[in-house]
């Protein structure tokens, strides 16, 4: 692939590139000499776990940093200008012009109170590239290049009338604006649904080899990033590992590090014998219809779940998941149906629940920074449930803080007496889970607890999951969007569309055709390493296969 | 000429004043890091400047506060002789409209003044905040109650409500103490609230009332650590404000009743003497002022340590 692109001329070069940030009264080094050459037309993947720096590589290639950041060293040359020696006037001009950037949250980067055109026709006007109606007419073109619905009427939204998927093609369309020789993408997908992150992946690429744009596309996941990039640069702790071009990067990486992330899926939990006919379910979902004031969420959802088995929940944001977790634990009452538990219906609201019924349920929830009380030591987060349920005190109940802190393999005499910022994304999900065993529960919610988690990370909680739940004869509830994790953890899969239940089985019945449609979608939009993936499942969804039938929620 | 020459004067001195505090703050600060344990030392030594300067001035008044006895050289209610004395070596700082000594008076006044005024500041943070945190949690009809009866108080002008109510029960210290911290409370009610709000939303909420924790606790220990660092800088804010509110209401006869020392009154009582070109009676205004700038440098520090901002 190199050799398509090596008679085109340089558009960017990085030499050396060192960068570092303020923390603590001291400049810490988290750019340690990283170079990047980038053709006109090229697009360079640059992909590594969070705090390898590929974001503030990212920003620096537009010769801006964070605030508390710093370009120590190196040199950054966009197209003969110098972008660390220009003034902030000139790197202003190409900010936006000639260079743009598409962030990693379309939602949190439009400012709410203005329409998406307005916001549109900005760039070029202040760039003087052309005039707003022209800006304007422009953008309905891009808009349709985007393929977003009614690409005349769009624009005059405002960013919260707009699903993410779409708001994240407006903010592709708006990089576009000015024509810019070079887009920046901070992982424009992660936030994404599979189903609509194809969609977007689509529009980017085909926009990018439309205007010849080279691009600089950052991301964690290594199939995204083999379906966009021609060159793949795989960054850690700020330091470059290897580049290659990308089939070469795929079929043989070199370096250990970039085994390791290609081998990260490897996990799968072993298949389990069928649960004995008879046997009482820990918990027992019965006929479940459920709403938020008269907004109704979910319809006449039924499922069991077995003791040392998991179930996994998936669907796109929107199918009701996290509310049928909501419903078992308390927190919404339903309309009609009920929760058993052990075969006994459990009072509807959570406040009607005894400490013991409130014991045997734990929750694990996806975001750990917002799960722990930030102002809460280890000793307390972890200690409190067993204080609260099982009356421990004194050395006894540091004693218990201690085994369950080597349960989730942390030394406890290093965290124990630590804040949760003081912990990594990981290991404060390892609180989490410390939390929820606290309680010595019968059963315990996941709710997308490692898709805020680096892969490699992710891969380490599953495994620590899995090992518990053999340990304790846990019962799990897996909600996910990620097919891979489902792979990985599940025995028995519920597909939820719209808030129904729309197949449900052993997982691998779920994983063997025939499938319904919308399970077909589902599974075929979860991306794969081959870089034709993307090629291939589109022409296939054109002829009307792979789930091309069924319309996702983005649309 | 001489003008150009008081002007560089004026600049003199406040350039002096300037190194005066700074000076001040650092040996607080080089002193205080060699008295105090490890642990507050390291805190200490992160101090700026502005803040020791603070937490020194502070010291002083409190330490005006608890010895005046101690330290004045006269009575607190004693008249001494003349009236209106020039500054000597008897009178440091003259004599007021009785004759008797402002010094002295100026060392009770810090505290009487600053003493009802940290009783009241308190007691509206703990009616405030605690009726404030409990509509958050629990909201519904509770918080409608409480917001609405918010509201209605705090239509009604500060001072005019103070006013009108200690007409009503009468003026005495107690009454002046409960009026103001009423009033003040519905302040920082409002603060509470909105930060509880914001608090409430989050998971952790969500797992502690999952777990079966009661309402007190999730309030102190889940809630209220959480909500600390805006109520802090509030309190500073609040307290300079409750000050300034004791020493209006005593201007105008209603706070703090003669002879009790008190900065506002003794403002008020010696406010002729400002014709004559004497600073006197401005002294336990400064002594007001440099008090409430002292406490804000204080919070300010705090803030930013409770934020954890970068410069």
């Amino acid at each position: 692939m190199t050799d398509a692109f090596s008679d085109k001329p340089v558009l960017l070069t990085i030499r050396g590139l060192r960068i570092e940030g303020r923390a603590d009264e001291q400049w810490n080094e988290i750019v340690k000499g990283v170079d990047i050459t980038l053709r006109k037309g090229e697009v360079l993947g640059l992909i590594g776990e969070s705090g390898a720096g590929k974001s503030t590589v990212g920003l620096a290639a537009m010769g801006f940093t964070r605030d508390g950041c710093r370009i120590s060293d190196g040199e950054i040359d966009f197209d003969g200008i110098d972008l660390r020696k220009a003034s902030e006037t000139v790197r202003r001009g190409l900010r936006g012009g000639r260079i743009a950037y598409v962030a990693q949250s379309a939602a949190a980067s439009f400012n709410p109170a203005h329409k998406l055109i307005d916001q549109y026709t900005e760039g070029p006007v202040t760039h003087g590239v052309m005039s707003r109606d022209e800006a304007a007419r422009d953008a309905v073109e891009l808009y349709r290049r985007m393929r977003l619905p009614n690409p005349e009427e769009i624009g005059f939204r405002y960013p919260h009338q707009v699903s993410g998927g779409q708001l994240q093609r407006a903010m592709t369309a708006m990089a576009m604006s000015c024509r810019p020789d070079l887009i920046v993408f901070d992982e424009p997908t992660t936030a994404l649904d599979v189903t609509t992150q194809i969609e977007v992946l689509a529009a980017i690429r085909d926009i990018v080899e439309q205007f010849d744009t080279a691009a600089i596309y950052i991301t964690h996941d290594l199939a995204v990033v083999a379906q966009m990039a021609d060159q793949i640069k795989v960054l850690l702790k700020g330091e470059e590992v290897e580049e290659a071009d990308t089939r070469t990067m795929l079929s043989a990486p070199r370096e250990d590090y970039t085994k390791s992330l290609w081998a990260v899926r490897s996990h799968a939990r072993e298949e389990q014998p069928p649960v004995p006919a008879g046997e009482t379910p820990v918990v027992s979902i019965r006929n479940v219809t459920a709403a938020y004031g008269p907004v109704p969420v979910l319809h006449d959802v039924s499922f069991d779940i077995h003791k040392r088995r998991t179930v996994a929940v998936v669907g796109e944001s929107g199918s009701g998941k996290s509310t049928t977790a909501r419903v078992i634990t308390g927190l919404l009452p339903p309309l009609s149906g009920e929760v058993l538990f052990e075969g006994e219906a459990l009072p509807a609201d959570y406040r009607q629940r005894n400490k013991d019924q409130l014991r045997q349920a734990q929750m694990i929830y996806q975001m750990a920074d917002t799960a722990l009380n930030p102002k809460h030591r280890i000793r307390e987060l972890v200690g409190r449930p067993v204080e609260f349920y099982l009356g421990l005190r004194g050395s006894a109940l540091t004693e218990r803080i201690r085994e369950l802190l080597h349960l989730i393999e942390l030394e406890p005499d290093d965290y124990i007496d630590r804040l949760p910022s003081e912990l990594s994304g990981g290991q404060k999900q390892r609180i989490g889970i410390a939390r929820a065993l606290a309680a010595e529960p019968r059963f315990i919610i996941c709710d997308e607890v490692t898709s805020a988690l680096d892969q490699l990370v992710a891969e380490g909680i599953l495994r620590l999951l899995d090992r518990l739940q053999t340990e304790f004869d846990l019962a799990y509830m897996f909600i996910t969007h990620d097919l891979a994790t489902v792979r990985a953890i599940a025995d028995e899969v519920v597909v939820m569309k719209d808030g129904r239940v729309v197949e449900q089985g052993p997982k691998t019945q779920m994983f063997t055709p025939p499938h319904d449609p919308y399970t077909e979608l589902l599974l075929s939009s979860v991306p794969e390493m081959d870089p034709d993936w993307l090629d291939k499942l589109l022409a296939e969804r054109a002829a009307g296969r792979a789930g091309g039938t069924v319309q996702s929620a983005d649309q | 000429m001489s003008t150009v020459l008081s002007f560089l004067t004026a600049i003199g001195w406040v350039l002096a004043v300037l190194a005066a505090g700074a000076a001040l703050g650092w040996i607080f600060r080089t002193v205080a890091v060699a008295v105090t344990p490890a642990q507050t030392a390291k805190t200490l030594k992160t101090a700026p400047l502005t803040a020791s300067f603070g937490m020194a001035i502070i010291l002083i008044y409190v330490a005006a506060a608890l010895l005046a006895p101690v330290i004045a050289p006269f009575g607190e209610r004693e008249v001494m002789g003349g009236e209106y004395l020039p500054w000597d070596e008897v009178y440091w700082l003259g004599t007021d409209n009785l004759g008797r000594d402002m010094y002295t008076r100026l060392l009770y006044g810090a505290r009487n003044t600053v003493g009802i005024a940290v009783a009241t500041t308190m007691l509206a943070f703990l009616l405030g905040s605690v009726l404030g945190l409990l509509a958050a949690t629990v909201g519904g009809w509770l918080d409608q109650l409480l917001s609405r009866i918010v509201d209605v108080l705090m239509a009604i002008p500060a001072l005019v409500f103070a006013l009108l109510l200690l007409t009503i029960v009468g003026t005495s210290i107690l009454n002046m103490i409960l009026v103001i911290a009423v009033i003040d409370s519905t302040r920082v009610f409002r603060l509470a609230r909105a930060v509880a709000m914001n608090i409430v939303v989050m998971d952790y909420i969500e797992a502690a009332k999952l777990r079966g924790e009661g309402l007190w606790r999730l309030i102190t220990r889940e809630i209220l650590p959480n909500a600390s660092a805006p109520l802090v800088a509030e309190f500073g804010l609040r307290f300079c404000f409750v000050f300034l509110s004791i020493s209006a209401l005593s201007f105008l006869g209603l706070g703090i009743q003669p002879p009790t020392a008190d900065w506002g009154s003794m403002v008020r009582e010696n406010a002729t003497l400002i014709t004559f070109g004497d600073v006197t009676p401005l002294l336990p205004a400064g002594a007001i002022a440099l008090l409430t700038v002292a406490v804000n440098f204080v919070v300010d520090w705090m803030l930013h340590r409770a934020s954890g901002l970068k410069e």
